[in-house]
């Protein structure tokens, strides 16, 4: 009951930035110049005409009311249309989010599982792995995700022919082809959040370890095993959570990117396509979609969070 | 004093490293040759080479052709400027606003600082780049736009680390002695803040403009940059992408510059705060000029041991032999020898530097801070413990049991305390492997009776963080009685605690002894303690054990100058409005410590014998021994208190 | 209040706020207590007693809730930055943590400097004139300008800070914990210096802390403090040999004394005496702040708020005693000491000579 109520704070909390995010977009697109109405009716029109377009619109009203007039419509689940090709908004994300999330999926888990493991191997051997996560997290951060993903086109696509160049085949088709359409895109979405994800994992390990409280299990006998997987473990989580969930929104970002790289029809490549159509109501619903997907993640940290310190549950 | 110089300015510390030169070398070289494109590049931007087209490298084009026979190299190096520009665009609008909104938020508290970083929390949230897509759709092609929105949105980074800088020096003492002393508020943010922002910002902002030479390359890929013909980084990895199967090399001049620019940028980072931090914080460990440090001598070498103590006591509990204990290969405990016998309380007494808790824990084979025993034997039970990692861990908990200095940091914050101690208790019933749960929670129960715990069950159940300090130390001290131990080893258990507490505590140690019969090693710089608790008592003084005694005998006639100075300065026993007998200077650091006696450079005492060499442990009576070339002058005399 | 009085504290209140729902904490509760000219009042109490807190709150650190507080006769209490910065010449500082209270990144020379900054015009020559004569009064060589925090020791860091605080001769010091962060050794050389500074520059300190032995050997009265409120006061060695209050007496009880057969002779008294109360209640808020944990507590104490009153018959042992104890005269006849038998106090307290 308690994890209901968090749930329920966490998501009544978030509704700020959601409000924060369209009004900002909404208030964007207003300063767009150009006049639609003026587009629509063309240039020999009546005056009169004119204004019953703009009052179709909704263009003659103050810009406070417009914005209410959409949020309304956007709870009836009404993004408009497509200005490029006129399907619903809403359609052409829907088809376009499973490709984002198995994008994003399989890249958390991927960069979860291999950083915390590198960092956790590093912290507790030190030498040469040390050294390996230093420079990879030097060179993740530095080498872009667009560029990184060519170069593994040329080499592993073009030249070995181990992966296909570009494309994306859904799940539901091919399974085995699913997974092997995405090893690319999630290898050059992964490599940053993996040195980020480890570096972070070794220091909050090295830090952790030193700690009063583990020199005091040590010295009264813990087990090593039990002192490093649930004590040493579940108090350097914390600080790795935090930074989770800071990769898992860069990720979305770095998904415009590599989704254009590789032709995948998702939200990402979706919103630089409507970029260059300058296709408004696209782009906000995009912009929409994309803004939930980050409060959900924050969400699942914040429940993460609480779940790992009690003095985070009790506040 | 070399040090009263003038000290090199960060640009020049800065530059002394080799990552910071590197870094700093390949920006300014970048950026003279980019903003001079116009000279320093080969050929125009635009300028085709219909003969050479997709070219590798070669003298003509030292970086090889794009599909129209255009120089790589000059397209990049005219394509560096919009880079630049974009840099510098973004980098002022996310400096302007981090650092006023962050000092601001910091400093002023209150209401600005609920908005702000209300705020910032709500844009950090935000996948920056689609909002910059927003502006871009909204503005097209307007790059400038872009990168200004980029600035606002990459700001709230910076406004979160000044807030927490802020309100951390806020807090420092000393800007409460600059308020006292008068200083206005404008003046202690001129003269305490923003001094110590300096660098961060910098080093912030060289990270910034890291992110923002790749999303502006970013931008550029995406068809959202420069427009064709123009060159741009991003557009030239563009390019690159199209002929992919026909010239993978023009991956490489698109894209390296923009790695190592990248690299270089976050180095450079690195290289300013290490710096930063090196311009005030020299160690107080660092030997001056001219003076040469004594190498380590081994510790056979510095101690002449009295006769008969050289071998283990067999009738000891525990017999430390010669132990000597390095951190980072400067010995802090040299040849230290003492027994403690069954039931007996122990006290090892001394300042802070002396090395008594380095001792304490070497005996358990946990030297704090990368440390490790050198040498010296550690016999417990007739088992020598010392190099032995599995006799070590067979006795820890069960036969050698610990309590911590600081019992609010002393358990895991993350399990209810029953937990741990429930942990304790099945890995020390050794009798049957697989203590029920049930017999587990029971046992706890019963540890926490033990140290006088009211309502036990309730306790059990809570956290660490919902104990008062005092009650934290008893369920540590539950903890270490999970194992039924022969010896408790307290590294000052009560120092952390308030006085009524601390007797408290002192209380149920001679209850729990008088009830199990443990021996217990108490590590404390209080004589109090030290009166209250021990039988016999050890001082320490600059990693040597100087005295060994009964404690009456001790207290009444310390035969160490360092002892009877100690006792003597203790203002429990001085009369009010008399000045304190003192020991005048400090203890050295172990870097500092002379061929002859430590403590001769604060001795009233001293003569040329004691720096002449080390001076050994002798047994001017029996039972108590001293490491002093007086001990016999102190004996006859009778040392004032 | 007399012509000397430097500092006059009366029934100070001050409360933090800790969120929106719970009420306020009050971290000090009516308190007063004055400071003459060229006198030491020591304040004890145990963390949370709200000692510190008084200190700040002399000083302009804490907002105060209510009360009043007067410096030589001019009402302090919420003087404005300009009053604050003129009065900083009078009233100064020494703080207990020595590694916090020097900016780390600012010369020994540059932090004594400041005080002079503010009041004042003086060149350069004469600053660092001034700077070598206090290093050289605190005993630091007169290189230790030119040097930064990091290259000192907590005593010589704690020495330093003195001398920031004498840098403008001011008239009362606030000794917030001064020598509890010190080992031993380096503990006995502040204090002499801190009472040698006081006979040559004739200051008021008002010495904070929590150690009652520290208290003793450098107050000329002591202020006993328990959540908040004042328990006892007095003339430090009387409240020290004879305490009225039963906190005062848990509290010398509780130092355990540092010479081994006196010591076990005091627990021997004690435990023949029982256990001490240990209680998980708090204290009810309208009682005797110390009914919870008091062994002679009886119904008034835990209903009525016990008032701070005249001892009954402290005139004999010098005068100027207070205690707030509902049962003081009956537990306490001043007259016969040695017969009140709570806590062992017919030991001698000064050592066995």
């Amino acid at each position: 009951m308690a994890i209901f109520r968090l749930v329920i704070r966490r998501l009544l909390s978030s509704t700020p930035l959601l409000f924060m995010v369209s009004a900002l977009t909404f208030v964007l697109v207003s300063l767009v110049p150009g006049d639609p109405a003026r587009t629509i009716v063309g240039q020999h029109a009546t005056e009169e005409q004119y204004r019953t377009v703009r009052g179709q619109l909704g263009l003659d009203e103050p810009l406070p009311v417009q914005y209410w007039h959409w949020l309304v419509r956007v709870f009836h689940g009404d993004l408009a249309s497509s200005l490029f090709s006129g399907e619903p908004v809403t359609s052409v994300l829907n088809n376009r989010l499973p490709v984002s999330i198995s994008l994003i999926v399989a890249g958390t888990v991927v960069s979860g599982i291999l950083g915390v493991a590198l960092g956790l191997l590093s912290a507790r051997r030190g030498g040469f792995l040390v050294r390996i996560v230093d420079g990879l997290s030097l060179i993740g951060l530095a080498v872009p995700a667009f560029w990184l993903a060519l170069v593994l086109i040329a080499v592993l696509a073009v030249q070995l022919r181990w992966f296909p160049v570009t494309g994306y085949v859904p799940f539901a088709d091919d399974p085995a082809q699913w997974a092997r359409s995405l090893v690319l895109p999630v290898m050059s979405l992964s490599v940053g959040a993996v040195a980020i994800i480890a570096k972070q994992t070794r220091d909050s390990v090295l830090d952790t370890s030193t700690r009063d409280f583990i020199r005091v299990m040590q010295a009264n006998g813990f087990s090593p095993r039990s002192i490093l997987y649930r004590h040493v473990l579940r108090n350097a989580a914390l600080p790795v959570v935090t930074v989770l969930g800071v990769v898992l929104v860069s990720l979305l970002s770095a998904a415009v990117f590599v989704e254009t790289v590789f032709a995948m029809p998702g939200l990402g490549s979706l919103t630089q396509q409507a970029t260059i159509q300058h296709d408004i109501p696209l782009i906000q619903g995009a912009v929409l979609y994309i803004t939930v997907l980050v409060v959900l993640v924050n969400l699942l940290v914040d429940l993460a969070y609480g779940r790992l310190d009690p003095r985070v549950r009790a506040a | 004093m070399s040090t009263a110089a003038k000290r090199p300015g960060l640009l020049a510390r800065v530059v002394r490293r080799p990552s910071g030169a590197a870094a700093i070398g390949w920006l300014v070289l970048l950026t003279a040759a980019t903003a001079g494109a116009s000279f320093t590049a080969p050929r125009g931007p635009l300028e085709q080479d219909l003969g050479h087209v997709l070219a590798g490298p070669s003298g003509g084009h030292l970086l090889g052709t794009d599909n129209l026979g255009r120089d790589l190299l000059s397209r990049l190096l005219f394509g560096g400027r919009s880079t630049l520009l974009a840099v510098a665009e973004s980098l002022l609008v996310y400096l302007v606003i981090g650092t006023v909104l962050g000092l601001a938020s910091g400093y002023l508290g209150g209401w600005v600082d609920w908005l702000v970083t209300r705020t910032a929390d709500l844009m950090f949230a935000l996948p920056g780049i689609i909002i910059v897509l927003v502006v871009l759709s909204v503005f097209p092609g307007n790059l400038h736009a872009a990168m200004i929105t980029f600035g606002v949105l990459g700001s709230p980074g910076l406004i979160r680390i000044l807030r927490s800088q802020t309100l951390g020096i806020r807090e420092e003492l000393y800007v409460a002695a600059a308020k006292v002393a008068g200083l206005t508020r404008s003046q202690i943010l001129r003269r305490h803040v923003l001094p110590r922002m300096t660098s961060m910002v910098i080093v912030q902002a060289a990270l910034f403009s890291a992110i923002v030479v790749t999303i502006q390359a970013g931008l550029g890929f995406l068809g959202l940059g420069a427009q064709p013909p123009d060159p741009s980084w991003g557009g030239l990895v563009a390019d690159a992408s199209q002929n992919i199967d026909r010239d993978p090399w023009m991956l490489v001049p698109a894209g390296i510059p923009l790695v190592i620019t990248v690299i270089a940028l976050g180095l450079l980072g690195d290289a300013i705060r290490d710096a930063a931090i090196e311009g005030w914080s020299v160690s107080k460990m660092a030997a001056p000029p001219g003076r040469t440090v004594p190498a380590p001598r081994s510790a056979e070498d510095a101690v002449a041991p009295v006769e008969g103590s050289i071998e283990p006591d067999a009738r000891a509990l525990l017999s430390v032999r010669n132990l000597s204990v390095e951190i980072g290969g400067i010995p802090v405990v040299q040849g230290v020898s003492f027994d403690v016998m069954a039931g007996e309380t122990l006290g090892v007494v001394g300042e802070s530097g002396c090395g008594k808790s380095v001792t304490a824990l070497g005996v358990l084979g946990l030297v704090p801070g990368g440390g490790r025993v050198a040498g010296g034997q550690v016999v417990f039970d007739g088992v020598d413990l010392a190099g032995s990692p599995a006799e070590l861990a067979r006795v820890r908990g069960s036969g050698i049991a610990y309590v911590s200095q600081e019992p609010m940091v002393a358990l895991d914050p993350t399990f209810p305390v029953g937990r741990q101690l429930a942990e304790a208790v099945r890995r020390h019933s050794r009798a049957d492997r697989r203590t029920t749960r049930a017999a587990a929670h029971r046992r706890v129960i019963e540890l926490l009776t033990m140290v006088n715990i009211p309502d036990p069950e309730a306790v059990a159940g809570r956290y660490p963080h919902q104990l008062s300090g005092g009650m934290a130390q008893r369920v540590a001290i539950a903890l270490a009685l999970a194992g039924d131990p022969k010896l408790l080893i307290a590294d000052e258990p009560t120092t952390a605690l308030d006085v009524t507490v601390q007797a408290e505590i002192l209380t149920l140690l001679r209850g729990l002894q008088a009830e199990t019969g443990m021996a217990v090693l108490i590590v404390t710089h209080d004589w109090g303690v030290v009166a209250d608790l021990c039988h016999r008592s050890v001082v320490m003084y600059a990693g040597q054990v100087v005295e060994q005694a009964d404690v009456e005998s001790m207290f009444t006639l310390p035969l160490h100058p360092y002892t009877a100075g100690l006792l003597a300065a203790n203002p429990h026993l001085a009369g009010g409005g008399e000045p304190l007998p003192t020991i005048p200077g400090t203890v050295p650091a172990p870097r500092d410590w002379p061929q002859g006696c430590r403590f001769a450079a604060r001795c009233s005492r001293v003569t040329d014998a004691c720096a002449a060499a080390p001076v050994a442990l002798t047994r001017p009576v029996p039972d108590r021994l001293t490491r002093c070339v007086h001990s016999q002058q102190l004996l006859v005399e009778g040392t004032p208190r | 209040m007399t012509p000397q009085t430097i500092l006059d504290i009366q029934d100070l209140t001050v409360e933090f706020r800790q969120g929106r729902r719970t009420a306020p904490f009050r971290a000090v509760d009516s308190v007063s207590l004055t400071i003459a000219a060229g006198e030491t009042v020591g304040l004890v109490g145990e963390s949370g007693s709200g000692k510190s807190t008084i200190g700040r709150a002399v000083l302009g650190l804490n907002p105060v809730r209510s009360g009043r507080i007067h410096f030589e006769g001019a009402d302090i209490t919420s003087a404005r930055p300009g009053v604050r910065r003129e009065l900083s010449a009078r009233l100064q500082v020494v703080f207990q943590d020595p590694y916090s209270s020097l900016n780390p990144a600012r010369t020994i020379g540059r932090t004594l400097a400041e005080p002079l900054l503010v009041h004042r015009k003086i060149g350069a020559a004469e600053t660092a004139e001034r700077v070598t004569e206090m290093l050289a009064r605190v005993g630091m060589p007169a290189d230790t300008a030119n040097r930064y925090p990091g290259q000192f020791s907590g005593g010589q860091r704690q020495r330093i800070a003195i001398a920031r605080a004498l840098m403008l001769s001011p008239r009362l010091v606030i000794c917030d914990e001064p020598v509890s962060a010190l080992d031993l050794s380096i503990q006995a050389q502040v204090m002499n210096l801190l009472a040698d500074l006081q006979s040559e520059l004739s200051l008021s300190y008002l010495f904070i802390a929590h150690d009652l032995p520290v208290v003793r050997h450098l107050s000329h009265r002591i202020v006993v403090l328990y959540r908040g409120q004042v328990m006892e006061s007095g003339p430090a060695d009387d409240v020290y040999a004879d305490p009225v209050h039963p906190y005062t007496q848990a509290l010398l009880a509780a130092v355990p004394e540092p010479d081994p057969r006196v010591q076990r002779a005091r627990r021997a008294d004690k435990e023949a005496a029982g256990a001490t109360v240990l209680s998980t209640q708090p204290p009810a808020a309208t009682g005797c702040a110390f009914a919870h944990r008091c062994p002679h507590a009886i119904d008034i104490c835990h209903s009525l708020r016990p008032e701070l009153l005249p001892v009954p018959g402290g005139e004999a042992s010098g005068g100027g005693r207070t205690a707030a104890c509902h049962r003081a005269a009956d537990l306490h006849p001043l007259t016969v000491p040695a017969h009140s038998g709570i806590t062992g106090e017919e030991v001698p307290c000064s050592g066995n000579e």
